[in-house]
């Protein structure tokens, strides 16, 4: 089917929800109304109202209650209307969902998966535009997923799902809707902590993830003469090293591009990865894209704030001719 | 070790144990206008004509506000709003029970009430252009928009505390919808401002829907006065749609906080729009249930009793919507006249004193507008007023 990154969320829901009966989708304005960006449409139809709740406005509750079920052999799809609602909830991934598993030596496990929205750019009111992939990935034991196509996306969903531990599955909602390409029918998956190689070279890596990946293969395509690999990192946590090194490794050079601020956002992980691993391959310094160190702007200046193409292009420039 | 499953018996029913439940409480929906237009003449409050006038001079402003700043969001001139719409007589009612000394924790849809404070109606447009400047809220005691739901709560606790503790005769005053009653912040916020017994009053304006999801699904207790009670503070349960009524709960509820007793009020009303201008609300109720409300519609009701108590005549209503049509034109204009900013607005006010990071990536960004001014074809909306 030809698909939108939404169309195929909602095409992943319903194949796992057909596959397992022992899945639920649950959350804000998911059932009656098929949710706000209407991932979840059809589901209330298709399976009833035991598998598929809009729940009261209680992020705690949402993200509790999931561990809860899952600790009860089901697989909860639990939905965060947007990221930014995440922070109460986060209490619930640190202290219970990321951790059951190993605090109970292995007895109970948390097969869950948290559903969100995340990034800017679609001009919403504040706390609804925020990218804390970072902070989330600091979380040992929490898988942090975000697809950056439709293809992935669906794969990718149905891999969480199916993940025998909580996985925090972030929807980069820029691009839920620009971007169309034909995915398989039916159920199928896209494997969670490997990073895909979007585009094969030799002169830079290029590391981006969700929407920021679409405009760091714009700011590719716009340069010429630059043979750049570019590397979809597809899960923040687990970290597929091994790819991104090994690209650094044959390149010598790096750009990581991401919309969350910079200090402390994960492009500093993978800094100090390829440090670890390849730094004696190095021909250049790293260069990082980020968002500034500020909130998320309000709407008439947030698209100061994102990364854009000829930024990327600068950094990329610089890192080659370095 | 007797390993056999242990089988528990069912309790007997005559054991003495009587749970309390839903039914044990009966709580007073408090009205002064009845639906019908008949009222408690013993209830109307002791207020001069004027104030009178008032009461639908602003309600009808809260409806012309409301109808207006939907259609500029439409022309693409505003971001997308939240309107008060079939709530006129739950916000002008409250606002109008405050002193400009109170503090009013807003939510986003009381347009109206934050006027009234002393808002300029240029900086809530502002604001809802998405213009950080407008959150400054000058010349009003009002507080940030509280747009993650319910997160307001214990602020306006700690401001109430503050207040006491400064000994200033004010309150905190802090709306919420019935969604943000089943958040982990109201729950935390209400209980506390009971402990501490702090000038705080919590009004609820349960208009039966948080977006999509209808308040019997919100909460299974059968009102949000009762939770009041759970938490140690006093509780009111009134008619949203009767502005008189609203009127008296909030300044009944404002003297009991300032004598140390926070209150929580339920004004029972509906949302007759949309959530926001992003919403399509036919896709989760039937236009039977808006047809039903809007028979209740707060600014008739209390024309009814205008009428009956022969202070309509003295009310020019075309004359108000004139003037209010006025202001908001004029509003417009001086939103319009706001003078494009810089993208320094950005990186300030974060810090007392911009870090040295901070400007060095305020750098960075000045130095690629001016070197890759193609960076603008990214940019759809610029940074005006």
């Amino acid at each position: 089917m030809n698909a939108t990154i939404i169309d195929a969320i909602n095409d992943a829901l319903h194949a796992e929800m057909r596959n397992d009966d022992r899945t639920l989708v649950f959350g804000q304005d998911v059932a009656e109304s098929g949710g706000v960006f209407r991932a979840t449409d059809g589901l209330l139809a298709a399976f009833g109202s035991d598998r598929v709740l809009d729940t009261p406005l209680s992020e705690i509750a949402i993200v509790g209650s999931a561990v809860g079920l899952a600790t009860h052999g089901f697989r909860p799809i639990a939905e965060i209307q947007f990221s930014g609602f995440l922070p109460p909830a986060f209490d619930q991934l640190v202290t219970n969902a990321s951790r059951i598993r190993w605090r109970t030596r292995g007895e109970l496990t948390a097969p869950m998966v948290v559903r969100t929205p995340y990034g800017a750019g679609v001009r919403a009111l504040e706390h609804h535009s925020e990218s804390l992939e970072g902070a989330y990935g600091h979380v040992p034991g929490l898988t942090v997923a975000i697809p950056s196509t439709p293809h992935d996306a669906k794969g990718m969903l149905i891999s969480a799902i199916r993940d025998p531990d909580p996985v925090l599955f972030m929807e980069p909602k820029h691009v839920y809707r620009s971007l169309r390409e034909d995915i398989p029918e039916g159920a199928y998956t896209e494997p969670l902590g490997e990073a895909a190689i979007r585009r094969e070279g030799e002169d830079v890596t290029v590391v981006s993830w969700g929407a920021m990946m679409h405009k760091t293969l714009e700011a590719v395509d716009n340069l010429d003469g630059v043979d750049a690999e570019v590397i979809d990192l597809r899960t923040i946590s687990p970290l597929d090293r091994e790819t991104v090194t090994e690209s650094v490794r044959k390149t010598g050079r790096c750009v990581v591009v991401h919309e969350a601020a910079k200090t402390g956002g994960f492009a500093g992980e993978l800094v100090a990865t390829i440090n670890d691993e390849v730094l004696l391959y190095l021909e250049a310094p790293i260069e990082r894209v980020t968002g500034f160190d500020i909130p998320v702007p309000l709407l008439s200046m947030e698209d100061y704030y994102v990364p854009h193409p000829p930024r990327i292009e600068e950094a990329i420039t610089k890192t080659v001719s370095y | 070790m007797d390993d056999s499953p242990r089988t528990v018996p069912p309790a007997a029913a005559d054991i003495g144990v009587d749970p309390l439940s839903q039914g044990d409480l009966e709580i007073e929906t408090y009205r002064v206008v009845r639906s019908d237009g008949s009222f408690a003449a013993e209830r109307v409050p002791d207020l001069d004509n004027e104030a009178f006038r008032d009461f639908y001079r602003w309600m009808l402003l809260q409806r012309i506000y409301d109808e207006r700043a939907t259609k500029l969001q439409r022309r693409g001139r505003l971001g997308t709003i939240a309107s008060g719409h079939g709530q006129e007589a739950s916000i002008i009612g409250s606002g109008y029970a405050l002193s400009r000394d109170d503090w009013i924790f807003p939510y986003g849809r009381e347009a109206g009430a934050l006027l009234l404070h002393g808002l300029s109606m240029r900086d809530l447009l502002l604001y809802w252009r998405g213009i950080e400047d407008a959150s400054r809220m000058e010349g009003a005691n009002v507080f940030g928009m509280a747009i993650s739901i319910g997160s307001h709560i214990p602020l306006a606790t700690g401001k109430a505390w503050g207040l006491e503790l400064d000994g200033e005769d004010a309150i905190a005053f802090a709306n919420l919808g019935d969604g943000a009653t089943s958040t982990g912040a109201f729950h935390e916020g209400l209980n506390f401002a009971g402990v501490l017994g702090v000038p705080a009053v919590f009004f609820c304006q349960n208009n039966q829907y948080a977006i999509s999801l209808p308040f019997d699904e919100q909460t299974n207790a059968e009102t949000v006065a009762q939770k009041a009670l759970a938490y140690g503070v006093d509780g009111i349960r009134v008619d949203g749609n009767d502005v008189l009524a609203v009127y008296n709960a909030v300044s009944t509820a404002r003297e009991r906080a300032l004598e140390g007793a926070p209150v929580l009020v339920e004004a029972v009303t509906y949302r007759r729009s949309a959530h926001t201008t992003s919403d399509d609300p036919t896709r989760y109720r039937s236009g039977d249930e808006v047809d039903e409300w809007e028979e209740r519609d707060p600014l008739a009701r209390y024309r009814s009793f205008l009428e009956q108590t022969g202070r309509w005549d003295a009310i020019d209503e075309d004359a108000i919507r004139e003037e209010v049509e006025a202001e908001f034109d004029e509003a417009v204009d001086a939103a319009d006249a706001v003078e494009e900013r810089g993208v320094e607005e950005l990186f300030a006010y974060l810090h007392e004193e911009m870090p040295p990071e901070l400007e060095r990536q305020l750098e960075e960004l000045r130095d690629l507008l001016e070197e890759r001014p193609d960076t603008y074809e990214f940019i759809e909306q610029r940074p005006k007023g």
